[in-house]
């Protein structure tokens, strides 16, 4: 549009003519993209035109696509200053109330987020003027989704209103902890925490509990099992001496619920519990609970506490610990070991190592060890592999010696898996078990394993091989290198599969960095450029990408003198690839 | 109702007529939304036709009850799964309502592989006012934009738009018969002849499997899952039948994989009638839990039976359908008549039961009374406000008048879906293509 500079003197209002026009497009890419630059249409506006005009027509479209309306659901979330400050803030309402009604979840969450946020910019006295009506609205609305909104924004206004409009929001709450659809009353019972931290103690105890309990025994259990994320708030508000009437008799019963939702819930927040509970409920009551989570009849709630069974132990009262763990925890852990579920025992897998700390040296070896090798033959794969990327932890405590005369056998096992996701898992702990293990013991027994996984038929493994080459190397160092990988990786150069060929250049790739000038110019060079009379174009331009990328490692007298005519000589390839590969080299490597 | 089903239904309207039916207009699927406010049909080719009830007006009251098309909508269309060299027929297995949940209606509607949730909405404003060009459409001179101009809605006439909005795909392998939506609101079940599935209303990409009777090998297949519903208000409950003839209930609340049920209904075979086609026919084709949540009903070829959740070791009461076709099992096996899936329905309190026969018959039976009526769904009687008479289907040997003997049954005439309006006397029937809508007399 060159006509366009002429009407710059008006600050061009071409561009934003497009944004408002687009608004309304049939294309849902540029309605999105002209929601997204609403605070550029508002501002070319003004206050006063966006407050009137703009406003009004976004109330009112609330037809769009999702993605459309959760967009504008945030971006009202920031537009205070646009329509005039603090002061005008309250005639952002009435669009995210219509958008805090849609059927879309995610909508109506992030209305209800913006709602929020621009509460706080509401003066107390608007607050009570239009924000307050406002959540009154929602909760008694016809349909659910609007009552379900209303349920997270109590909490925001309760500190902030007067003592009457207090009572009013606590009735309201209250009458949405018993309405008639689940949807609201899960909207209700996963507010309820939050509700409970803005109230006065005294009401938590009087309106708060009752409501908890009968949250906690609705006939839904998808209510109930909400009950139990309430239940980690409300018992950090109350002191200690009435957790036991007002709170416990309720968790007891969660934890032996009918329904396996809601103790995997229990299970799954047990932690956070036993920090909210404190430890002379934990000794009491918890830890019976934690057992009987550990030997739950469904395989989901077992998984769920096994998870926990580290942090559960390491948040024991410290004069008791060891007894409890010892006599308590470890007899149910000693089961779970071999549970018919393979999620049980990987979920145990994952955190049973970090026992050994909390038990210390004796123990471990005592009791955790033969845990541990258990697991380690186990036959599911994912177990053995939990074991083995926790076993750091142990290390700390009784040192890898100890451990690698069973744990060899096992990642053998696993670098020769049939399954390649497998074999890769492991290819990725390989550096830490080095560093583990130390050169002596990872020359003699893990080094062959990985020149193995070189020539692997799949490529995601030769490629994890060959990151795997450079993360050892930074480890023991470039002597090291060039003494025990390097001519393997060399050798691979004559190699009749191609493929291997051009893992050698991926090799090389990788290894010039940490291998240093030295090595790199004296060894890795002449092999590289003696490949690019290769008779497979795949590995000559590999050849040209391999240069680039060693290029700056190698001192520039051998660039200039031997890397330049090959590379130029690559550039008149037949291939177009090669030629293609090659000149970005030239260029890259300033050698034009 | 009571007495009354006998003589009081007046056919109110006649829908979707067709003298030349093809194929993809056969009415596969019938359900009333939870208010009865809308009424909503699937057929064989892919699309579900909403009708919505007139609203009451001061001068045609009669016209009261009387349902127009509201919204049409392609659900499905045919595919073809290019892995298994299969066809994929759009045809609308099941339709199923959700609670209302805002101005908005929802739907799903599921052929044999995938369930779709639809939005029916109106819209009665539009935007109006471009900067960029006139009301006409013509583009404005860049050059003459001096002022910006927001759109202003304003009003229209009225739009009623169907959106998809989740499509559950890649859930079954074999043919899904049923969903059904818990009474949690936010989760729903997809049932195939092996598996049943649990999904939630949001989320398409993961689904649970809670009930696989898939053998290890499949020679040993023995049995199938023929329908299933969850129970009306508990959430952890819901049933599926066997075309073994039984029942299980399931708790989700004891485990996440319900392969074992906590309840298992059956009536012990009667030796006497034992013959070649008993298992045939014993194969439950549908099964609705009743309003209350305490009975079953279920639907095999010759009966339909209600059961006591109390009681697993016979059902409470059994109704006949047509039990004069037994005596023609043979021929109904050979034109594969005996394979139809009838289904069958309550009305709001309970207390009537209807299913479908042969002939365009359907039939009532009144739980209380223990009357029973057989009624005609056909387009002679097709008159608006006109009144339905009882049919006779004539058993033994002489023919009275007013009697139709077996022989001339018409068994490509079936009603296989009904519905039944959840707080009034209002049905509606599907036969072939035709669907009908029959109510109290007004009156």
């Amino acid at each position: 549009f060159p006509e366009m500079a002429g009407a710059e003197g008006e600050d061009s209002l071409y561009p934003i003519a497009v944004l408002i026009d687009e608004l309304r497009n049939e294309d849902v890419q540029l309605r999105l993209n002209s929601i997204k630059k609403l605070s550029t249409i508002a501002l070319a506006l003004g206050v006063e035109r966006t407050r009137t005009e703009l406003i009004p027509f976004l109330t009112d479209t609330i037809y769009d696509e999702d993605e459309v309306l959760l967009a504008l659901a945030e971006q009202l979330g920031n537009f205070t200053m646009l329509v005039g400050g603090p002061e005008y803030v309250h005639c952002l309402l009435p669009p995210l109330e219509s958008l805090a009604t849609v059927e879309e979840t995610v909508v109506r969450d992030k209305a209800v987020e913006s709602l929020r946020k621009i509460s706080q910019e509401h003066s107390p006295v608007d607050l009570e003027v239009h924000f307050e009506p406002l959540v009154k609205r929602l909760a008694s609305g016809d349909w659910f989704t609007s009552r379900t909104s209303a349920c997270g924004l109590f909490s925001v206004c309760y500190p902030r209103v007067s003592n009457t409009v207090k009572a009013e929001i606590r009735q309201h709450f209250r009458t949405l902890c018993s309405d008639e659809t689940p949807m609201v009353r899960r909207a209700a019972a996963s507010k309820l925490g939050e509700f409970a931290k803005v109230l006065e103690l005294d009401y938590v105890k009087s309106d708060i509990i009752p409501l908890f309990t009968a949250l906690a025994s609705d006939e839904q259990d998808s209510v109930r099992l909400l009950a139990v994320e309430a239940c980690v708030s409300i018992a950090t508000l109350l002191p200690q001496e009435d957790l036991e009437t007002l709170v416990m008799s309720t968790l007891r019963q969660a934890a032996e619920d009918k329904s396996w939702r809601v103790r995997y819930m229990v299970a799954d927040k047990f932690s956070e519990l036993q920090k909210a509970v404190g430890p002379e409920i934990t000794k009491n009551d918890l830890v019976p609970a934690f057992q009987n989570l550990l030997k739950d009849c469904e395989a989901e709630v077992r998984a769920a506490a096994a998870n926990k069974v580290k942090e559960f132990c390491e948040n024991l009262p410290e004069d008791s610990r060891e007894t409890l763990i010892m006599s308590h925890v470890l007899p149910c852990v000693k089961e779970l070991v071999s549970d018919t579920n393979q999620h049980v025992k990987s979920a145990l897998a994952s955190v049973i190592m970090g026992l050994s700390t909390i038990l210390g040296k004796d123990n471990t070896v005592e009791h955790l060890l033969p845990l541990f090798l258990v697991q380690l033959k186990d036959e599911c794969p994912e177990v053995r592999l939990n074991i083995i990327s926790n076993l750091d932890c142990v290390n700390e405590v009784i040192g890898i010696r100890q451990l690698s005369q069973s744990l060899l056998p096992a990642i053998v096992e696993l670098a020769e898996d049939a399954k390649w996701r497998v074999r890769l898992a492991i290819i990725e702990y390989m550096p830490l078990l080095a560093g583990q293990l130390g050169v002596e013991f990872f020359d003699e027994k893990l080094n062959s394993l990985c020149m193995a996984w070189l020539v692997d038929h799949v490529y995601a493994i030769r490629e994890a091989a060959t990151c795997n080459l450079m993360k050892l190397v930074e480890k023991f160092g470039a002597e090291w290198a060039q003494n025990t990988i390097v001519p393997k990786v060399l050798g691979m150069s004559n190699d009749p599969n191609y493929l291997h060929r051009m893992t050698t250049l991926f090799c090389i790739k990788a290894l010039s960095e940490a291998c240093g000038q030295e090595i790199t110019t004296k060894h890795m060079l002449p092999v590289v450029l003696k490949m690019s009379n290769d008779q497979v174009a795949n590995v000559r331009f590999n050849v040209a990408k391999c240069l680039q990328k060693i290029g700056p490692v190698i001192d520039s007298n051998a660039l200039q003198a031997e890397v330049k005519p090959v590379l130029e000589k690559l550039a008149t390839d037949q291939d177009m690839d090669v030629k293609y590969f090659a000149q970005e080299a030239i260029s890259v490597l300033a050698l034009a | 109702m009571e007495e009354e089903i006998d003589n009081r239904k007046i056919n109110n309207s006649f829908l979707r007529d067709h003298n030349y039916a093809t194929e993809a207009d056969i009415i596969s699927t019938v359900e009333f939304n939870s208010t009865g406010e809308l009424l909503a049909t699937g057929d064989k080719g892919g699309r579900v036709v909403v009708f919505q009830r007139e609203q009451e007006s001061k001068n045609q009251p009669h016209r009261r009850g009387e349902y127009n098309v509201y919204s049409t909508f392609q659900s499905h269309e045919p595919e073809f799964d290019y892995l298994k060299s299969l066809e994929i027929e759009e045809k609308i297995n099941k339709i199923r309502w959700l609670p209302q949940q805002n101005a908005a209606y929802f739907l799903l509607s599921t052929n044999d592989k995938t369930v779709k949730l639809w939005k029916i909405s109106e819209r009665d404003k539009r935007p109006e006012g471009y900067n960029l060009k006139d009301e006409d459409g013509r583009i404005r001179d860049p050059s003459t934009i001096t002022s910006l101009r927001v759109p202003v809605l304003r009003p229209m006439d009225l739009m009623v738009e169907a959106t998809p909005r989740r499509v559950f795909s890649n859930g079954h392998t074999y043919h899904i018969n049923s969903i059904s939506v818990n009474s949690d609101y936010e989760t729903y079940m997809s049932t195939d002849d092996l598996r049943i599935n649990l999904w939630h209303l949001e989320i398409t990409n993961r689904s649970f499997n809670i009930v696989d009777i898939k053998p290890a090998n499949m020679e040993e297949l023995t049995e199938v899952i023929t329908a299933a519903e969850f129970h009306p208000h508990q959430c952890n409950t819901f049933v599926y039948s066997s075309s073994k003839g039984s029942i299980r209930l399931c708790d989700m609340r004891a485990a996440a994989l319900c392969d074992n049920h906590s309840k298992f209904f059956e009536e012990p075979e009667d030796p006497s009638n034992r013959s070649f086609f008993s298992e045939i026919i014993s194969s439950i084709s549908d099964v609705k839990f009743s309003h209350s949540g305490r009975y079953l009903m279920t639907r095999d070829y010759l009966t339909v039976k209600v059961w006591d959740l109390n009681m697993e070791s016979k059902p409470l009461e059994t109704y006949q359908v047509h039990d004069y076709l037994r005596s023609k099992l043979c021929s109904l096996y050979e034109n594969d008549c005996i394979f139809d899936k009838f289904e069958c329905v309550w009305n709001g309190s309970d207390s009537v039961i209807m299913t479908g026969s042969y002939n365009n018959f359907f039939r009532m039976f009144d739980r209380n009374t223990k009357r029973d009526v057989t009624l005609e769904a056909s387009r002679e009687n097709s008159k608006p406000r006109a009144i339905l008479k009882p049919r006779k289907v004539c058993v033994g040997g002489k023919r009275r008048k007013d009697e139709i003997s077996v022989d001339s049954l018409d068994f490509s005439k079936k009603i296989l879906h009904t519905t039944w309006h959840p707080s009034e006397n209002i049905i509606a029937v599907a036969a072939t293509n035709n669907l009908y809508i029959f109510q109290d007399k007004v009156n």
